[in-house]
């Protein structure tokens, strides 16, 4: 009978080891369905790890999708490390755009002395846009109590809600033939790109700067130790002196600003207008590329590279190989089972033997 | 308790090795770049290599849908339609499709590789890829670009639609001659101009047998949301609507009205074997004659822009299996409309229409034009409440 | 009149599969377990269900194999949870991806399908009675079982010893340990009675209330049935009284777009949603009634011998 065993220090082997035996069970699962649907299982394997890598133009097409993930993962594992369980990134992505879409389209012949120092006051909005949205979740869990997570991703739901009605009403382009979608964003406002003909942007900049910054906070600032232990034992911070609702607000508005700063990136940036297809799920699929990245900023960067790929080979897998695109959906959950299983192998050995005490 | 995260301390040792592992990873993607791999235009190497060889190769189509295939609506009309180009061409064509491709950022990236993979001629089935497809389109100058239902063109890249409001004015006959509570309803995907044209064709096409019918229309905000459609075509049946039609994709309004013993038509495509007690007749698109003239236009290079908008004349709009309990007098006025409209002899949009305010929208005896087709904001008398989103 | 009635009737048949989900999480919840995975097993129940009324033509067996599925994926997630230890929150998670993906990859075949018709019900006399009658009497089966299995499930874990053990263990699951009560296989019982009522939701969705599969045809349903329990501040009445609630706020929606309410459509969609919010926020004011109500071991694990 197979039972769980303390160990005495978590293991260090493991804790590296245990994100890639997740990967690698995620793997071995995904040959197993190539087979099992008649494809050939390396050139599967090929669609989803090495095509979206192969080339300066595949990279920086993961890139476009990595950094949106990388940064509002990045807000996120600050939540998680409080214990905020903010769910609600994607709703704080969307208003982020919302209100960097609104900046955008003020631009004109009005606007023309500022030139390109538009594109900052743009992300700024976003990033305002993203906080003001996580606020309002933080303000309710304060004075009311609410459930932070309930009441984040009921916010999801009208944040989208309210893109479609601006979409479809006041904002739509009175050019555009009565279709959702607002004006296209003045080419001044478009976000710099990094190499011409790619559309990799400064994004990817502004991704590796919040990676250093959140580093800072978290493992070298006091205010990011405060939020941490707070996190892990509420009643030693308390005792400690350690608002636990400065914590709230620090979390959330950290992640708000961020997942804001990536709606905004995303709108201004290969969007280039809002359309009610804003939304493109990457709110959720941060959470999975937190956990996995092990809710550190330098492994986060390499799990939404990750995360990215089987994004990017689930298309070409469906367009090369015709296998189905709802496979991405199930390598990611799958990847996250895996390593979560795989993590209790940090604190504890498997031992075979009589069972102990009860249960 | 167990911290879900690994401390500082677990951290240190997987720092260093993190970073080993990044310095192996940078190398493989340099490795990568050093490759001189064909990035976004790759067409015009293949153009000239495919007409040099003494068989020319097959054209390769590519298609891009927003729905899965089977929908059973309007990814499966679609699909159809390339079928047909396989079938009219076989192997002068390769055809690819991707499916459920996001009206969004990630469809430029998609259109890029169907023109990296080799594809002159792509089509990209809905309004939303418009402008990834210019974009891709004016990097590569040797690719064709289809888009259906939009506004935008470019030296390559036309547009091209279907008048479905032909097939709504013919299910609009055959409702108002069938419902007894005079009461229509519309389940709406999304308001823009086609829909509110769809309405209003459907609303007109009613009133010219029973003048007393009045049209209810509720809006789900999707093009395809089967609970959600279920939802709409119950609370239409509540509020006394005795037939239903659709601007969605899927069959949800057509099995709601069967199970509560009311009338729908099927959209898109045929879906009588969905509801065949409820279906009345589906307004059908056919998008294989127009897919196997673009390829021919490609095939023989005859391709040149412009905006196609064909319908009942050209074969693209048909109203199929009409049920049997529909009085012959009203088959026989669906018969004439269509052929009316098949020769030219008959417009459904014209004058004196009146809009649900009292304007006139069109005066007496005026034909509507394509461009006042294009821009309906309004609902006709007989619609009721207020078009979405109209100030 | 009539309009109101039917209006009342798809009330009740759109807050029946928020009820039942919910009801399931009480469960849950009430041993001190929160699963967010709600959502995806109710969608691999969906395709469960549905694949199953395809092939047999049974809806008995459609419910059977929706709640089988769900009871499977609520023994992945028991397992990790409660003998693992694993996070709750990222594991109910990494649950609702994984069914969401994995119904989405399952149903790709399945899109196209049709089941037969749906029989119609009408409890004898009662369904003639004018507004009464098509308001509240001709219903399918379901639900009125789920009204009768609200009120069996408050008789259960109020006035049975069961019961009372289960509330123990969502309450300090330490001091039950300490009295000698299996913990941890109750609350292994009390996830798989949930798993498997979420999958009767899910099933319940595509074989009856909308019967086609679409991917993601559960829009969010399992999220609010979680609401729902805070909602309903852990009681299986309340939890009835929510679902029919946000059920009614739905299809509100529909009906006074109908009417030709001017409220623009996106507003009305935010109905469902900003109303749980409020809730919540009504409930949850007072600390002191949360605490009251909420079971004080919900969302922390259990270490026997710790």
């Amino acid at each position: 009978m197979l039972r769980l065993e303390a160990r005495p220090q978590p293991s260090k082997a493991l804790s590296i080891a245990s994100p890639l035996i997740a990967l690698a069970i995620t793997v071995v699962v995904g040959v197993l369905l190539f087979a099992l649907l008649g494809k050939d299982p390396v050139k599967g394997l090929q669609a989803f790890f090495v095509e979206p890598v192969k080339s300066g133009y595949a990279l920086s097409e993961l890139s476009v999708k990595a950094v949106p993930l990388v940064l509002i993962a990045l807000g996120l594992a600050v939540c998680f490390r409080s214990n905020v369980w903010n769910i609600g990134a994607e709703g704080q992505f969307v208003v982020g755009a919302l209100a960097a879409g609104w900046v955008a389209m003020q631009a004109g012949p009005g606007t023309a002395w500022m030139g390109r120092g538009i594109v900052p006051i743009i992300l700024l909005a976003g990033v305002l846009g993203g906080m003001a949205w996580a606020a309002v979740v933080a303000l309710l869990r304060d004075r009311f109590n609410a459930n932070e997570i309930l009441v984040s991703l009921m916010l999801v739901y009208v944040a989208d809600m309210l893109l479609a009605y601006l979409v479809y009403g006041p904002w739509k382009d009175p050019q555009g033939y009565n279709f959702p979608q607002t004006i296209t964003f003045d080419a001044v406002t478009k976000i710099p790109r990094l190499v011409t003909g790619l559309r990799m942007n400064i994004g990817v900049l502004i991704a590796l700067v919040a990676v250093a910054g959140l580093w800072a906070f978290l493992f070298r600032s006091y205010r990011g130790f405060a939020l941490q232990v707070g996190g892990l034992a509420p009643a030693a911070a308390r005792y400690a002196g350690f608002s636990s609702r400065r914590a709230l607000w620090t979390a959330l508005l950290i992640s708000g600003g961020l997942a804001g700063l990536a709606g905004g990136l995303e709108a201004a940036g290969p969007l280039g207008q809002l359309t009610p297809y804003v939304p493109a799920g990457y709110g959720f699929a941060a959470i999975i590329v937190a956990f996995v990245g092990r809710l550190h900023p330098v492994g986060i960067v390499f799990s939404a590279v990750l995360m990215s790929m089987f994004y990017i080979g689930g298309e070409l897998a469906q367009s090369r190989l015709g296998l189905p695109k709802a496979l991405t959906g199930v390598f990611q959950g799958l990847l996250l089972f895996a390593l979560l299983a795989c993590d209790t192998l940090i604190h504890y050995r498997i031992r075979v033997g009589a069972k102990g005490a009860a249960q | 308790m167990a911290p879900i995260y690994p401390t500082e301390s677990t951290m240190t040792v997987s720092k260093r090795t993190l970073l080993k592992t990044a310095g192996l990873a940078a190398a493989v993607a340099l490795a990568g770049c050093g490759k001189k791999e064909e990035a976004a235009a790759p067409a015009a190497a293949s153009a000239p290599a495919s007409a040099a060889a003494a068989k020319p190769a097959p054209l390769k189509i590519a298609f891009a849908y927003v729905g899965p295939v089977g929908d059973g609506g309007w990814t499966f009309a679609h699909d159809n339609g390339r079928k047909a180009v396989e079938k009219e061409f076989g192997d002068k064509v390769v055809t690819s499709f991707v499916e459920k491709v996001p009206e969004a950022a990630d469809a430029e990236r998609v259109f890029r590789d169907m023109v990296g993979q080799g594809n002159t001629l792509v089509f990209g089935t809905t309004f939303g890829y418009m402008e990834p497809m210019l974009k891709v389109a004016a990097d590569t100058p040797a690719v064709k670009f289809e888009h259906a239902t939009g506004y935008k063109t470019a030296e390559n890249m036309r547009t091209y639609d279907s008048r479905t409001y032909e097939g709504a004015y013919m299910a609009g006959v055959i409702a108002g001659g069938m419902t007894k509570t005079n009461v229509l309803g519309v389940v709406g995907s999304i308001p823009i101009p086609e829909v509110i044209r769809n309405i209003n064709s459907f609303t007109l096409g009613a009133q010219s047998v029973n003048p007393k019918v009045k049209t209810k229309v509720v809006w789900v905000n999707e093009w395809f949301n089967p609970p959600k459609e279920t939802e709409a075509a119950t609370s239409l049946i509540n509020g006394g609507a005795d037939v239903l039609m659709q601007n969605t994709d899927s069959a949800a309004v057509l099995k709601t009205a069967q199970d509560k013993g009311k009338r729908a038509f099927g959209w898109d495509s045929d879906m009588s074997a969905y509801g065949p007690k409820a279906h009345l007749a589906s307004a059908v698109i056919n998008w294989g004659p127009y897919y196997v003239k673009a390829t021919r236009d490609a095939l023989e290079g005859k391709w040149a822009t412009g905006k196609s908008w064909w319908g009942v004349k050209e074969g693209s709009i048909d109203i199929v299996s009409i049920a049997d309990d529909v009085p012959a007098e009203i088959k026989a006025k669906v018969g004439t409309v269509k052929a009316g409209l098949a020769d030219g002899s008959f417009a459904i949009w014209k004058g004196p229409i009146v809009d649900n305010t009292g304007k006139e929208q069109l005066a007496k005896d005026a034909v509507a034009d394509d461009a006042f087709l294009g821009g309906v904001k309004f609902y006709v008398k007989g619609v009721d409440g207020k078009v979405p989103g109209d100030k | 009149m009539n309009e109101m009635a039917l209006l009342l009737a798809a009330t009740l048949n759109a807050g029946t599969v928020l009820a039942i989900a919910g009801l399931g999480l009480l469960i849950n919840e009430r041993a001190g377990i929160v699963n967010l995975g709600a959502e995806g097993m109710m969608l691999v129940a969906a395709i469960a269900g549905f694949a199953t009324a395809v092939h047999t033509g049974s809806d008995v067996l459609a419910f059977a194999a929706g709640m089988g599925a769900g009871l499977v994926m609520a023994l992945a997630f028991g397992v990790l949870v409660i003998w693992l230890n694993t996070n709750q929150y990222a594991t109910g998670l990494a649950l609702s991806l994984f069914g969401a993906g994995f119904s989405a990859f399952v149903g790709i075949s399945y899109t196209q399908q049709r089941i037969g018709d749906r029989m119609q019900f009408a409890v004898p006399y009662l369904a003639d009675l004018p507004f009464v009658g098509p308001g509240l009497f001709r219903h399918h089966p379901l639900v009125y079982l789920t009204v009768l299995g609200a009120l069996g499930l408050a008789w259960f874990l109020y006035r049975s010893r069961a019961g009372l053990v289960l509330r123990a263990v969502g309450e300090s699951p330490e001091s039950a340990h300490a009295l000698g009560y299996p913990v941890r296989r109750i609350r292994l019982l009390a996830v798989l009675s949930g798993g498997a009522l979420c999958g009767l939701a899910g099933a319940y969705l595509s074989v009856i209330y909308t019967p086609l599969w679409v991917e993601g045809m559960v829009a969010g349903k399992g999220w609010i049935a979680l609401a729902l329990t805070t909602f309903a501040t852990w009681r299986p009445a309340r939890v009835l009284l929510g679902a029919y609630l946000f059920g009614g706020v739905t299809m509100l929606q529909f009906h006074l777009q109908g009417e030709g309410v001017q409220i623009p459509s996106q507003w009305l969609s935010m109905l469902p949603y900003l109303s749980t919010i409020v809730v919540l926020v009504l409930i949850s004011r007072n600390p002191n009634f949360i605490r009251v109500n909420m079971p004080a071991s919900l969302g922390k694990p259990f270490f026997p011998g710790a």
